[in-house]
């Protein structure tokens, strides 16, 4: 079974719409939520993509603006201007 | 027929190159000097790099893209510090035990957020490639900015409540805070690959969330907005710092096979030097959270069985294994936050927060989350010490404890298989005897014993009169605590008299 990937994010405006974006386009993904935050865990590999923040928010989105909204990761990142993925290569 | 002509756009650069822009042909080859005189601490620590380009950021942030999200992250804090001091935010907490948490937060976290800083900004000077160079210098700025924002936000509980008047002297001096600030010293004294694995690696990647995740989410919880504030956006800067841990961890990995045992030892070291430093964490969690999110026990199973789990079993492709001892984590699990409260309400007479004997609805709370250890091991100690406290006779222990010559805790940790049995390991060294709670730092001792009979043990400096003299109220006195305000129980703390009546007063009408 592949290991988890899983992103923390704060509970905030734009934390949800990219936590929403992100279970739109992860369907393994599961969220836990505690207090003033939401974390997501998915089988292997996780994507977040631009295009789909942008839908959410109804404006444009840089990828790099996660920054903001992001409290913890694990998995190997790699970040380009349309997506993020986090992933395991085992 | 008009046609509209539009102006030839430039094509605008790709994050992945403007990050190659960034880094690229930033170092070079020197000449009026040897790269060995002007990088002198890059292969002592016998780590091999062949080519320092391969490594890279996997966020590639730029400096402007740097500088914009921070702005951004300072902007939103700061009006948040401001609306939480107009709003009394203060009142707004659930009850005013919680602060002892945030007490041993400002003494014992916000200066090791200082000495990262300065650790970051070291390693960063001495790392030949401009990749970790950047990253580096980056997270140097983002440890002082943890550290202002921190001591900045928690100024205002400072206009309240006690213990929080002195931290950075406090740091220096106060027997419990050794612990966090040795470790500190400890990586900061080794050399930049090691530091690295130390901080980077085993401290921001393996194990910070179990301080920065469930227990700021207990922070929000409890209404202490300004923490989970601090907290969040400190947090925000982590993840950028996990991912360089992560890199730096795959980058040595890959660049040189020799690199691979000494990895494999930092991180055996790291993880058990950290998880030491954690059983404070595991007390704040399950003992001075009056609202609780999720157990120590919990937490630990999610962020270091589970999510630890998935990163080793990533790296073993690389021939890394689980660290060594994390067997022995994984038995305290039920015992470490129980063990380590017990202590620190003997000894709560030295120290600058106070303590207390949970109440019924939060020991039936530890009895829920912990099965198999509460109410056999620990639950009779609260009440019997529940008895005496009513009787007038609250105990405190006027010896002073041993401490483990390497985390510098309390030998206060039990044997892996006998919960009630206190764990004593012993080394000599050049004739002397050095004592220590586990295995895991005894075999650290022996790897480095020149190193580890440096250490500062407040206990031992107190019996040589180095600590303001030989009674603890001399002793208070030179640590800058009040004594009979700052520490002892909360039961008839001042703290606790202003909160109740805080509490007194919010049934009142105006005036």
């Amino acid at each position: 079974m592949a290991q988890n990937v899983s992103i923390t994010l704060q509970n905030t405006d734009e934390g949800r719409a990219i936590a929403a974006a992100i279970l739109s386009d992860n369907p393994a993904a599961t969220v836990a939520s505690m207090p003033s935050l939401t974390k997501i865990d998915c089988p292997g590999r996780l994507e977040i993509r631009r295009d789909s923040v942008e839908t959410q928010l109804g404006r444009d989105y840089d990828l790099q603006e996660l920054q903001l909204s992001l409290i913890s990761l694990a998995g190997n990142v790699d970040e380009d201007d349309e997506r993020i993925v986090i992933a395991w290569k085992n | 027929m008009t046609t509209l002509l539009k102006e030839p756009k430039a094509k605008k650069l790709g994050l992945k190159e403007r990050y190659a822009h960034l880094t690229r042909g930033l170092g070079w080859e020197t000449t009026y000097q040897p790269m060995s005189k002007v990088f002198p601490f890059a292969d002592y620590e016998g780590i091999k790099i062949h080519d320092w380009d391969a490594w890279e950021d996997p966020f590639r942030l730029t400096m402007d893209a740097y500088w914009k999200y921070q702005a951004e992250k300072e902007r939103k804090l700061y009006a948040v510090i401001d609306s939480f001091a107009q709003n009394n935010g203060q009142m707004n907490i659930t009850d005013a035990r919680y602060i002892n948490a945030i007490k041993i937060f400002l003494t014992g976290v916000s200066p090791l957020e200082y000495m990262a800083h300065r650790g970051y900004a070291q390693v960063g000077r001495h790392f030949v490639g401009a990749g970790p160079r950047v990253a580096c210098q980056m997270q140097a700025i983002d440890e002082l900015r943890h550290a202002q924002t921190q001591i900045h936000t928690i100024s205002h509980y400072n206009k309240f409540f006690d213990g929080l008047h002195d931290s950075r002297h406090m740091h220096d001096r106060v027997w419990y805070l050794s612990v966090p600030k040795s470790f500190f010293d400890d990586a900061a004294s080794a050399g930049p690959f090691e530091f690295l694995t130390a901080i980077s690696f085993s401290f921001e990647y393996v194990l910070t969330n179990l301080l920065f995740v469930p227990f700021m989410s207990g922070a929000a919880f409890n209404g202490d907005m300004a923490t989970v504030t601090f907290g969040f956006s400190a947090q925000s800067d982590e993840s950028r710092h996990m991912t360089l841990g992560l890199e730096i961890i795959k980058f040595m990995l890959e660049q040189d096979e020799g690199n691979v045992p000494i990895v494999q030892k930092w991180i055996d070291k790291w993880f058990w030097r950290g998880y030491r430093l954690l059983t404070i964490v595991a007390m704040m969690m399950d003992y001075m959270l009056p609202k609780r999110v999720m157990s120590w026990a919990e937490a630990w199973e999610m962020y270091f069985e589970e999510a630890g789990g998935a990163l080793f079993k990533d790296l073993a492709r690389y021939g890394i294994r689980e660290p060594k001892y994390a067997d022995v984590a994984r038995k305290e699990k039920g015992r470490l936050s129980h063990e380590a409260w017990c202590t620190f309400y003997n000894y709560t007479h030295a120290a600058a927060f106070h303590t207390w004997v949970p109440k019924e609805e939060e020991l039936a709370w530890l009895s829920e989350k912990y099965p198999d250890t509460f109410d056999k091991l620990y639950r009779p100690r609260f009440e019997y010490w529940q008895k005496q406290q009513e009787a007038g006779k609250r105990f405190y222990n006027n010896s002073l404890p041993q401490l483990c010559t390497v985390c510098q805790v309390p030998m206060l940790f039990t044997e892996p298989d006998d919960p009630t049995k206190i764990c004593f390991r012993r080394a000599e060294h050049k004739g002397e005897t050095y004592h220590f709670c586990s295995d895991g730092c005894c075999d650290i001792f022996k790897d480095e014993p020149e190193k580890y009979i440096q250490s500062w043990l407040p206990v031992h400096q107190i019996f040589q009169g180095n600590c303001g003299g030989a009674t603890i109220p001399d002793v208070l006195a030179w640590y800058h605590l009040n004594n009979g305000v700052d520490n002892l129980d909360y039961q008839g703390s001042p703290d606790q008299q202003l909160w109740d009546a805080w509490m007194k007063d919010r049934g009142k009408a105006g005036g």
